[in-house]
């Protein structure tokens, strides 16, 4: 409880868009007509307009469209405003992240506020899985406002190290941590805002598989360095600087298949962190061929546990059809946390055939790894974290409900970096946006300071939300709504009950 | 083992522009000349690039594009926007999706997988092969350095009768040749469209590819001559019933298709007997009475069924299933029967993207036919202006064989591979295993509902 008590959160700042122009769902044409009488400033009440040296601008991407209660295309003295729907909103995006989602994680990390409500920021649109589920929310009386009123915020902590061993006893103070992504698929600066953010979080994020560079040893005890099947960065003393390690054993987007870093990507800085060599290809093979089994699994966390005595050991695997099997099996081979990264989870690249057919949504798996390890007795003994499509604060909810203790985040933190989701992280100099990449000039694209805010926004943005939610819910803390399935609804198989 | 397949793929570029998702729309009116414009900054360089196609009036811009938006968000005056291109949304229908038909452009043009950053974009599920997954092995996998290293998973197939038992004779020999059966090294064979502007060219550079693969193409009798001479080996021709008695099989071919009809028997025979070495197929179409058919072809002896559905992948009957579960329930009804092993399964019609291949294998097929991925190889947009009579806008007639067929190996190369991607995490080895091996893939219908079928219940409760 201390602890708890002791920690402070990060504060908010607006930070806008680091482009000109931010894209909104709608655009406000301006005709020469207009005579500059500052009728739209005064009443546009999200502050579209403003008055620069005697002319009007237009934050287009501030607009809400026809929920405005004061639309100035109306009040204009010469009707020199139309109110348009935006032809770029719409190029983006897809049905993962569809425009609305992209819009709404921008809104976030600029204001650290949920969105208004022209945007659909709770689902988006795969018309399945979370995009089917709803939170069920007991009735409120009308005029009853105590639920929402309650003093204490609920507690959003989540205890990792569940085994009662002598690891470290480690408390991350919102249910989310940074999934891995390395240094060679993101920039540094991606690598060290996701880092930053989440060390003020009261949290952590995960190296990835591509070395532990040294700019990130201030926030060491907020990092989690990944062991995967090519071992690249992975050294003793990268190991025991840490508090977490992460085995990963394959990865949700593309699982059973290995890694691929190109040669072009492979500059003098990857090639140094992954001690490999300048244009060359690297390989990440799958799986580790030093694990072959539950017990040979068993030696890999030993080895870590010799190195690292007091760390706590993440296992991350993908979501075969025999998930619930792995689970129980990383447990009894002494992890403290079992990753499942589902099959609609990020990645810098991947064959399309196997990011869209190879293993379960995170959906299936995660209700049937937590009924498992419950009938084994040992659901409280482990950590169980999921990942693989979680958008939003509200796929949060639904994941932990389907139960999970907390999440691992990846492509939203790069949608709070203004990410659109085009899909060419691993093309030419890598990402145009200068996220993922490593091209020197692309990576100027983005300042630390300008990252770290963003993220921090966004997942404050994502903690009020999941508050709200939890109150909303009558709980107390984020704990009670472990493997709640009660409390929500999938519209397919929707009924009203017989009594 | 024999030695390792590989395709050979060089890139054989469109003749055309594609049509692409998005198009770019700058205006020139109200640019104020910044002395950095965003358009040289452009990380793709696609401006530097910049030039009319006259004949397809398209700006080469909008097809190396590559959507990151930087001109439009960076423009001081917002004259640069992006927007969907309707001609791109109205490519095929519904079933052969712009997706789809851009995603085989992409691999007949180079022969590579298609490869994307970011995670999966599209639908949670959907109808048909959408509705199902293929497994993933966590720890065990058969290749040890990637999936074209030294250890290598086969994607060979039989086609053909297998025997239940050998007889022998009095002398102890064989009582008959028992050797029926033609291995191909890919579960693919190629099969002529029901559609499109094919003329010998086309035939030849098909005909070239299903060589020069190793594996078959399916082709209506009176379009055999069309083929290159040496080719009958290379070739199912698909008789018709009329003419199977007088229809004359060229001599090296290996196998020959007739349609189902009640009469068959007597056909199949009368073939068989004039070409003793010859195996027959025949193809059934997928109605109601698919299982009852393949099971009494099966019963008499064919050596091969060809299961055919409509082209986009659903009963020919207008009914409301598709091929996938066609396929399960023949499958399963041949196993019940004890007779699975000892004939040979196919598939066609709508089989329209690599995993489709996987999926049909899984669900019970040994091989597939494809047909309209051909043609979309050799840029066909499925506008069907070609079944009106009208010209082929991307004039598929004046194609050279030597491109059609480098077109379609291209294609047929990326297909192989993502076939070995999903084999190697499923851990399986030969694709003579895959077979009917449902449990290296999840259903749907059967996750779906037992994961949130007891989610349901809403009573007194507000949803959000």
């Amino acid at each position: 409880m201390s602890s708890r008590n002791a920690f402070k959160l990060p504060e908010a700042v607006r930070t806008k868009s680091r482009f000109r122009n931010a894209i909104g769902k709608y655009r406000l044409n301006r005709t020469g007509d207009c005579i500059a009488c500052g009728k739209c400033v005064e009443i546009c009440p999200y502050g579209v307009h403003v008055m620069r040296r005697g002319r009007l601008v237009a934050n287009h991407h501030l607009c809400v469209g026809a929920d405005c209660p004061e639309p100035c295309h109306a009040a204009c003295p010469v009707q020199a405003l139309t109110l348009r729907r935006n032809p770029d909103f719409d190029a983006m995006g897809d049905f993962r992240w569809t425009p609305d989602l992209l819009a709404s994680t921008w809104h976030m990390a600029e204001f650290s506020e949920m969105p208004p409500n022209h945007l659909e920021y709770k689902i988006g649109g795969s018309a399945g899985g979370f995009d089917k589920l709803r939170i069920k929310f007991p009735p409120v009386k009308k005029g009853d406002k105590s639920l929402l009123e309650a003093d204490d915020d609920p507690d959003m902590g989540v205890e990792l190290n569940r085994r009662g061993d002598n690891a470290h006893k480690i408390r991350i103070e919102v249910p989310f941590y940074g999934g891995g992504m390395s240094y060679g698929s993101v920039s540094i600066t991606t690598m060290l805002s996701r880092i930053k953010a989440a060390a003020t979080l009261g949290t952590f994020c995960c190296t990835g598989e591509g070395g532990y560079p040294d700019e990130l040893k201030p926030y060491d005890d907020h990092v989690i360095t990944q062991v995967a099947t090519g071992l690249f960065g992975v050294r003793e003393e990268t190991i025991q600087r840490v508090k977490i390690v992460e085995f990963k054993y394959a990865q949700g987007a593309k699982p059973g298949l290995g890694g691929h870093l190109l040669g072009d990507k492979v500059t003098p800085g990857v090639a140094r962190m992954r001690e490999a060599v300048v244009g060359y290809p690297l390989f990440s093979p799958f799986p580790f061929h030093s694990v072959y089994s539950v017990e040979d699994h068993k030696k890999h966390v030993d080895w870590i546990k010799a190195m690292n005595p007091k760390a706590l050991v993440s296992v991350k695997v993908s979501t075969p059809t025999d998930v619930d099997m792995v689970a129980v099996g990383s447990y009894y081979a002494g992890a403290h946390i079992i990753h499942l990264d589902g099959s609609y989870g990020g990645t810098g690249a991947a064959p399309d055939i196997a990011k869209k057919n190879i293993a379960m949504p995170i959906e299936y798996a995660l209700p049937k790894v937590h009924r498992f390890l419950e009938e084994e007795g040992v659901r409280d003994k482990i950590t169980v974290i999921a990942s693989g499509g979680v958008r939003t604060p509200h796929d949060v909810a639904k994941t932990i409900a389907l139960g999970a203790d907390g999440v691992c985040t990846g492509t939203a933190d790069l949608v709070a970096l203004e990410c659109i989701r085009c899909h060419n992280c691993e093309s030419g100099r890598g990402c145009a946006r200068g996220i993922a990449t490593t091209d020197p000039e692309l990576i100027k694209l983005m300042d630390l300071d300008w990252g770290t805010q963003r993220v921090i926004n966004m997942f404050l943005a994502w903690r009020k939300e999941l508050i709200r939610i939890l109150k909303r819910l009558g709980m107390k803390s984020l704990k009670e709504l472990v493997g709640r399935t009660d409390c929500l609804v999938h519209l397919d198989y929707m009924r009203k009950s017989r009594f | 083992m024999p030695s390792k397949y590989s395709i050979h793929t060089h890139t054989a570029p469109h003749r055309f522009k594609t049509v692409t998702k998005s198009g770019i729309i700058a205006w020139e009116e109200g640019c104020i000349k910044c002395a950095v414009c965003v358009k040289t900054r452009c990380v793709y360089g696609v401006y530097d690039n910049r030039n009319l196609d006259p004949l397809q009036m398209i700006d080469s811009i909008d097809n190396e594009c590559m959507n990151c938006l930087r001109c439009v968000q960076g423009c001081p005056k917002e004259l640069i926007h992006k927007s969907l291109n309707p001609e791109y949304q109205a490519l095929g229908d519904p079933y052969w999706s712009p997706d789809i038909i851009s995603k085989l452009w992409y691999q007949a043009e180079t022969g590579r997988i298609p490869v994307s950053g970011a995670g999966y974009p599209g639908p949670f599920s959907g109808p048909g092969f959408d509705s199902m997954w293929t497994d993933m092995s966590e720890i065990v996998r058969p290749t040890r350095d990637g999936i074209h290293g030294r250890e290598y998973i086969s994607t060979a197939i039989d086609l053909g009768r297998t025997a239940r038992h050998i007889s022998l004779n009095d002398e102890g020999m064989l009582e008959r040749d028992y050797s029926q059966i033609y291995d191909i090294p890919l579960p693919i064979i190629l099969k002529m469209p029901a559609f499109g502007v094919i003329n010998g060219d086309i035939i030849k550079g098909w005909v070239m590819a299903a060589k020069r693969l190793g594996t078959l193409m399916a082709l209506p009798q009176e379009m055999i001559n069309s083929a290159p001479d040496d080719s009958d080996p290379w070739l199912i021709p698909m008789i018709s019933p009329e003419e199977s008695r007088t229809y004359a099989i060229p001599e090296e071919t290996r196998i020959a298709e007739v349609p189902w009809s009640e009469e068959r028997a007597g056909v199949i025979e009368g073939i068989e007997r004039a070409y003793s070495s010859l195996l027959i197929s025949v193809r059934i179409p997928m109605d109601e009475k698919v299982e009852e058919k393949a099971l009494s072809l099966a019963r008499n002896g064919v050596s091969i069924i060809h299961l055919e559905a409509a082209e986009n992948g659903l009963f020919m009957d207008e009914g409301k299933q598709y091929l996938k579960d066609g396929i399960r329930s023949v499958h399963l009804k041949l196993v019940e029967a004890g007779i699975r092993d000892e004939i040979t399964l196919l598939a066609s019609g709508g089989i329209a993207m690599a995993e489709h291949v996987a999926k049909a294998i899984i669900c019970g097929v040994d091989a597939v036919l494809i047909d309209f991925p051909i043609l979309i190889a050799l840029e066909c947009r499925m506008c069907r202006r070609c079944t009106k009579g009208l010209e082929c806008p991307v004039e598929i007639d004046r194609a050279s064989p030597s491109w059609v067929a480098s077109r379609v190996a291209n294609l047929v190369g990326a297909w192989h591979n993502q076939l070995l991607e999903v084999m190697g995490a499923m851990g399986i080895r030969d694709a003579r295993r895959l077979r009917g091996e449902v449990g290296r893939a999840m259903f749907f219908e059967e996750l779906d509902r037992a994961t949130f079928g007891s989610m349901g219940e809403v009573e007194d409760c507000e949803l959000e």
